[in-house]
């Protein structure tokens, strides 16, 4: 027991970044060292999210696998001028304005029925693909700052990991536990939803990606999806996704978007 | 500088005093020591912007999209007839704790702590109107032998994932996941994640039923921690809702329930999109389905609902316009509509 203890204490000890160094009496005082610089995106990542995921649909089924009819807004929190921006969806007229991607913009394209492929395009952007309307996201982490131009499909998304742990410097291992947060703005404006449910340009998406890891060896994301949306929405939309972990991208399938 | 040595006490006494229960409390008090602890407790509302016809009034019959059941669930859910919820010795059947992520209603957390220690021995989980208490063990306790008794809150034990807490839960009774008929087995299991996020709580269940599902089930719920939440317990009383003769259950056999069929024609569905199954959960289903699908021109049925359109037409139909009536759904109602009496109450 004493042992265990023992054991439990020295690792918890070095968890915290504590005791690694000897500091003995007498030892002449060590030369403060330069902080570590934090490290990038991917040398913090506390989990793994690369990868090919599927998004498995048992949750608002006849919302997200097709398309549904005019005029369904259930479970939406939204305004009279996104009803009747709604009420006027048309979308063949999306299709000659060459807008068949209105409902793939990020707030969008998470719920469509759609695989994802998430790498890192350098150490500081994790770059996800969707092979539902061919669509790429870029999470920025570390201090990049969004380059400002016009609004588009996609955005722009910063990207952090939020681990909770202490007493964590530059040069320590990352922790094992943790999710990714990103927070997407500069959006064009497009659909929550197929039928034309709107969002505007002023639509803030603040997701939460947790990986969980099962018994049975499957592994899902859960993303935590968060609309904020001053012009068509009343409050935060809030809903949940949930991605499972292929073996390998032989079901990748990239299809263009569809107004329909 | 206080809370970590008192987690440290914690955890010097737990290994010298309580070996049985101790693995659990120690790696509470790793998560304190290590800032990934996560204080759960509190109320927190059920918003609803998922699924809210199947959370709030309840599914159409013979609507299984997006469930993973087998022809065995069918079989149950096909004969499934709410009324039998009427029945004075069902009325107080509570619904498993995977209704938590199923069901309408808010969740209260609260922390049981150890009187000297202060550790975390469990997490309790309201109960509310007809859904189980969920008691989570935090102390590392085993579970019980696979002949012990299931219940409706079955028996979870919980361990930190880093800031996730992620519970496992056996000795399930069988009970309804959907409240038009789609059962879970005995033979159940369930794995759940709560996740907090600022003030949101993401609850995630996978349950996995060799009995009547296909694949492991998902679903995911998110909460919002909210002060002026009320999650009332309501006592049961079971009372003669509807007078039937002695031993009458109600029930369809087996292809005679005539209400099947509505469903998937209410929205153009083909038969089989409507019956579930795994394969029709994953993107190259609706893929090859929509390449054929030509949705209804218009809602007609709970178009507004959980909108805060919804007084306008109070759930019911198509969203009106400000000036127009009001038109019932045209069709049969959903498998769970309210009985015009009160809800059976309970003790």
């Amino acid at each position: 027991m004493v042992y265990v203890a023992a054991c439990t204490f020295t690792s918890l000890a070095a968890q915290q970044g504590r005791g690694a160094a000897p500091q003995g009496r007498g030892a002449a005082p060590a030369a403060p060292a330069a902080p570590a610089p934090p490290p990038t995106g991917k040398a913090g990542a506390p989990v793994d999210l690369t990868g090919t995921w599927v998004s498995v649909v048992t949750e608002d089924w006849r919302w997200r696998m097709i398309t549904p009819p005019k005029g369904d807004y259930a479970s939406l929190p939204i305004t009279m001028d996104a009803k009747k921006a709604a009420d006027a969806w048309d979308p063949a007229k999306d299709e000659a304005a060459g807008e068949a991607c209105k409902g793939y913009g990020a707030p969008g394209l998470m719920r469509q029925p759609t695989r994802l492929r998430i790498t890192w395009q350098d150490d500081n952007t994790m770059k996800m693909e969707a092979d539902a309307g061919t669509q790429t996201r870029l999470f920025h982490f570390g201090d990049w700052k969004a380059p400002g131009g016009a609004p588009s499909i996609q955005g722009d998304t910063t990207a952090s990991w939020e681990t909770g742990a202490r007493g964590r410097g530059g040069n320590q291992p990352p922790p094992m536990f943790g999710n990714l947060k990103t927070v997407t703005k500069n959006l064009k404006p497009g659909y929550l939803r197929k039928n034309g449910v709107p969002y505007g340009d002023k639509a803030t998406l603040t997701e939460y990606w947790d990986l969980m890891r099962q018994p049975n060896g499957d592994q899902w994301i859960v993303i935590t999806t968060v609309v904020e949306d001053p012009t068509y929405l009343s409050r935060t939309w809030i809903t949940s996704l949930n991605f499972k972990k292929e073996a390998n991208g032989s079901k990748w399938d990239p299809s263009p978007c569809s107004a329909r | 500088m206080l809370r970590t040595l008192t987690a440290w006490a914690t955890l010097a006494s737990l290994l010298t005093v309580a070996p049985a229960f101790a693995q659990g409390q120690v790696q509470e008090a790793q998560a304190r020591i290590q800032g990934t602890f996560i204080d759960l407790s509190g109320t927190w509302a059920n918003r609803l912007h998922e699924d809210w016809i199947e959370r709030a009034p309840g599914p159409h019959i013979g609507d299984y999209t997006g469930l993973p059941i087998n022809d065995e669930a069918r079989a149950v859910a096909d004969a499934y007839q709410v009324s039998m919820q009427n029945m004075p010795e069902r009325q107080c059947i509570l619904y498993t704790t995977q209704y938590i992520v199923m069901g309408p209603q808010n969740l209260r957390i609260q922390q049981e702590l150890d009187p000297i220690s202060g550790a975390v021995v469990a997490f309790h989980l309201s109960g509310t109107v007809d859904r189980a208490v969920h008691d989570i063990w935090m102390d590392g306790r085993p579970h019980p032998s696979p002949s012990a008794p299931h219940t409706a809150g079955g028996f979870s034990t919980g361990k930190w994932e880093g800031r996730m807490l992620t519970v496992t839960t056996t000795h399930l009774k069988s009970g309804l996941v959907w409240r038009n008929g789609v059962p879970h087995s005995d033979q159940a299991t369930m794995v759940e994640h709560y996740a907090r996020h600022e003030n949101m709580l993401t609850v995630t269940m996978i349950l996995t039923d060799p009995v009547y599902w296909e694949e492991p089930f998902i679903r995911s719920a998110t909460f919002e921690l909210d002060a002026n939440t009320r999650v009332l317990p309501e006592p049961c009383e079971p009372q003669v809702e509807i007078p039937r003769p002695p031993g009458e259950v109600p029930h369809y056999l087996p292809g005679a329930n005539p209400y099947l069929a509505e469903f998937p024609k209410m929205y153009n569905l083909p038969v089989e999109a409507a019956r579930g199954g795994a394969k029709t959960t994953y993107p190259e289903y609706g893929k090859a389905l929509r390449s054929t699908y030509k949705a209804p021109d218009k809602c007609t049925v709970y178009c507004c609902g959980g909108t805060p359109l919804a007084a306008m037409n109070n759930n019911q139909g198509a969203c009106r316009a400000d000036d127009a009536p009001a038109t019932p759904p045209a069709t049969a109602p959903p498998a769970a509509n309210p009985p015009a009496s009160p809800p059976a109450r309970r003790q």
